[in-house]
């Protein structure tokens, strides 16, 4: 301690008094008090600390029945079963409490309540009721149904069906959507690479797009006229070739694709490969069923929603 | 008054009242865990027996690869009693929920969404796809691509040895014909023959063959196990159930 005079001599400049070191023989050190606004900002935390630790449940006690203290605020909320209940102060019973008492929740549960007892029709024609529908049943389909519908309820071709076009693989009724969202959907076409010979396959390709005129091989498709209507696949999409709700096979003649990318393309052959492709490996896909997942209301929000989109 | 001064130039009381301090720091978050079993809410089946289990292998080991690929990096598993999230991702998570979990996937920080109830959410060929290329099925998506899932056969061989560890841990795996019996008392048939360390593999297997999550018919897959893990999340409890006070008395 050679460097150390022990002198706290008050610096002449700043008078603010130095701790007595002294380095390289006039080096000091300033002992500067810690700023007061600090030193109270300190003090009032502690006695902030003090305060919650009662008011809030904190302490940790074998003795209390909880198993710690439980502060003093209590919260009052209703229970399923419809009673009034009060308790120490938790987050669980402050969500039930705000569930029940929040002005906004209030007015969303109103307005839920609202579009579960409205037929469709008169929520369409309500412009409030479906100005409601299409931004709520937005944030539903956004977290359930758009990961495999897309945002936009497009469908992924090949995977997902489209809801916004006009084709319905399961009916278009309130009550078809209903059921599909409810129960889920098998949709199943057998492959058919076993029971067709690749150059049946083919023809019954060719047959399958001259039916939204998009082949001219007169004599592939007379052959596979013949194979659709005897090899079975006329069991599903019937000897129409409109599709039957019931299974939920496809309507062949209109314009629309969802399996076999046939529009994304103007390539007759890429067409052709597309239509081959599903008839060789068939399809299989599945739509989960919500019935235990989501509530009544937000099925019906998400049907009246699905329902709006492919109207507008 | 005792000094800054004096306490920095004595290096005994300096010690001292360091570990003081700590010990403060330290009794605080060891002591309360001495009261945790009556956090742990105790959820009950129709059929009285507890609804919350232990992994089945297959889940067991998909959840090792979760955590292996770092998934927790991105995804919590704690949905939190708050307004916002009762409405997106549904009932607040329950501590049973997760008594089973070593290491447990609570936390706060979400790049993607919580994955506490995703169990059943989506299909399981939903996920195939989702896995191996995020952006083929959701496009404004930045999680990476985990191709590797499909491509490798699920490494199942040291299944009894991960359940024998988290026995010692206090998940209650079976290995005598006690155990079982406690099991069968505490979970049911169906679920106690699942968690018999004894038929491990055959376990996997079968809940592989009964399901085949990756779509692959002939193969276990690393998806295989990753998925049936996933839909698990969050489906024991049917929260419709249960009235809410019964969680909210446990507090």
């Amino acid at each position: 301690m050679a460097d150390q005079d022990g002198k706290k001599i008050k610096d002449p400049l700043t008078g603010v008094e130095t701790t007595g070191h002294v380095w390289d023989d006039n080096i000091r050190e300033f002992d500067n008090p810690l700023p007061r606004w600090w030193l109270w900002a300190f003090y009032m935390s502690v006695i902030f600390t003090l305060w919650y630790w009662v008011v809030y449940p904190a302490w940790p006690s074998g003795l209390l029945e909880k198993g710690y203290t439980l502060g003093t605020k209590t919260i009052t909320y209703d229970s399923d079963a419809g009673e009034t209940k009060t308790t120490h102060w938790n987050t669980r019973a402050l969500l039930a409490h705000q569930m029940q008492t929040n002005k906004s929740e209030l007015i969303r549960q109103k307005m839920v309540k609202e579009i579960a007892e409205t037929p469709f029709d008169t929520i369409a024609a309500d412009p409030q009721q479906s100005k409601f529908v299409l931004a709520y049943g937005k944030s539903i389909f956004g977290d359930y149904c758009a990961a495999c519908h897309q945002r936009g309820g497009q469908g992924v071709i090949g995977h997902y069906p489209n809801l916004i076009d006009d084709a319905w693989l399961w009916g278009s009724d309130v009550s078809d959507i209903e059921t599909s969202i409810r129960k889920g959907r098998k949709g199943n076409m057998p492959a058919h690479k076993g029971s067709l010979t690749a150059d049946e396959i083919e023809q019954a390709a060719h047959y399958v797009l001259s039916l939204s005129k998009q082949s001219s091989d007169v004599v592939a498709i007379e052959k596979g006229k013949a194979i659709f209507n005897t090899k079975g696949c006329s069991g599903c999409h019937m000897p129409t070739a409109m599709g039957m709700k019931a299974l939920g096979s496809a309507n062949l003649t209109d314009h629309i694709w969802t399996q076999a990318d046939v529009n994304g393309t103007d390539d007759a052959g890429k067409k052709l490969a597309a239509v081959k492709q599903v008839i060789t490996e068939g399809i299989q896909r599945e739509m989960p069923a919500w019935e235990s997942r989501l509530k009544d209301d937000e099925i019906k929000i998400l049907v009246s929603y699905i329902k709006l989109l492919s109207q507008n | 008054m005792l000094k800054h001064e004096s306490i920095e130039t004595n290096a005994v009381l300096l010690i001292v009242l360091t570990l003081v301090a700590i010990s403060i720091g330290g009794l605080v978050e060891i002591v309360p865990l001495f009261y945790i079993e009556g956090t742990i809410e105790d959820v009950k089946r129709a059929d009285g027996k507890d609804a919350v289990r232990p992994y089945t292998p297959l889940e067991q080991v998909g959840r090792d690869i979760y955590i292996r690929e770092g998934c927790y990096n991105c995804h919590s598993q704690m949905i939190r009693p708050f307004r916002d999230e009762a409405l997106r991702y549904g009932h607040y998570s329950l501590a049973a929920e997760s008594q089973y979990d070593h290491p447990f996937q609570w936390g706060s920080k979400r790049t993607g969404p919580d994955l506490a109830r995703v169990g059943g959410k989506y299909s399981s060929s939903w996920h195939v796809k989702h896995l191996n290329k995020p952006k083929s099925v959701v496009p404004e998506s930045i999680m990476p691509n985990y191709p590797w899932l499909l491509k490798t056969d699920l490494d199942f061989s040291d299944v009894q040895a991960k359940m024998k560890t988290l026995k010692k841990v206090g998940v209650p795996y079976s290995q005598t014909k006690e155990e079982y019996a406690a099991n069968v008392e505490q979970f049911g048939e169906d679920v106690a023959k699942m968690l018999d360390v004894n038929h491990a593999e055959s376990n996997l297997m079968a809940q592989e063959k009964a399901k085949n999550f990756d779509g692959i018919p002939d193969r276990i897959t690393e998806m295989d196990a990753l998925v049936a893990y996933l839909q698990v999340l969050g489906t024991m409890i049917d929260f419709s159930k249960h009235d809410e006070t019964e969680f909210i008395e446990f507090r």
